[in-house]
């Protein structure tokens, strides 16, 4: 085992990391996230015009039709093949929030419905749901004080 | 032309995550996160609204949103019942999403098993 200096070791770490297209990988996530956004605005036109419901409950429920389908393709394993091509595009949509829920869920599933499901049901989600509501908490209450409710 | 924006707003959140996913050792879990706070941070000054107006569900959809429905439903609360309203009022407007997430994952997760 020769040795090699730390420098040399990054040096063949970087030479052997798969190296990404960022370029192709912006454009692609780009075109895919404004395509979802016009998906989630056609869906609440046809709530809206359809089934004649005021905008903030189509809002709730465009939401809601995501996570489902979200959680449907995660469950038949398509969606990992599917973020495997788009990436952010459907991590950072509602869709991703759903997919790290449903996919703990389904790991864990084995383990029994308490220790497995239940103890880690949010291990992916706890975080967004914490960070969430300590910094609205945090924020809203400075604002409740400096500017008024 | 709200398709146009809703275009370009859920389109370029998207962007700007996967650069810095590309760029840096960052997780997904950890750029949600920070999207969640600068939701919340651009509510505190009443800027998602206007991008709501502006861009439509493509507004809604990004986990920004997720943040400004915190504190928006946490603000209206307040107004209502003073101080205590920021606790009482903190779920009230995403609670629908959470409940379905945990609801649809739990049942589905009965019905499908995993690949791998």
């Amino acid at each position: 085992m020769e040795n090699i200096s730390k420098e040399e070791y990054q040096k063949i770490v970087k030479k052997h990391t798969p190296h990404e297209d960022r370029l192709k990988n912006g454009i692609i996530v780009f075109i895919a996230g404004g395509i979802m956004g016009v998906l989630a605005q056609i869906l609440m036109q046809v709530y809206i015009n359809f089934f004649n419901l005021a905008s903030s409950d189509a809002s709730v429920l465009v939401i809601i039709t995501f996570i489902v389908l979200a959680c449907i393709l995660t469950g038949f394993g398509v969606f990992d093949k599917l973020v495997r091509i788009f990436k952010a595009a459907l991590l950072i949509p509602i869709t991703g929030f759903a997919h790290a829920m449903m996919s703990s869920a389904m790991e864990y599933r084995k383990e029994g419905f308490v220790t497995g499901i239940g103890s880690n049901i949010f291990k992916l989600t706890g975080t967004v749901i914490l960070y969430g509501v300590v910094s609205a908490y945090f924020f809203g209450m400075i604002r409740y004080f400096i500017m008024g409710a | 032309m709200i398709y146009v924006n809703a275009f370009l707003f859920c389109g370029i959140v998207c962007l700007i995550a996967q650069i810095i996913l590309d760029n840096t050792t960052l997780t997904p879990g950890h750029i949600t996160s920070l999207f969640v706070i600068i939701g919340v941070i651009l509510d505190v000054f009443n800027i998602y609204d206007k991008i709501l107006l502006w861009a439509g569900a493509g507004a809604i959809l990004p986990i920004t949103s997720f943040g400004h429905l915190l504190i928006h439903g946490s603000m209206d609360f307040a107004s209502d019942y003073g101080f205590i309203g920021l606790a009482t009022g903190m779920f009230n407007l995403t609670a629908a999403g959470i409940s379905i997430a945990i609801v649809a994952s739990f049942f589905l997760t009965l019905i499908f098993k995993p690949k791998d």
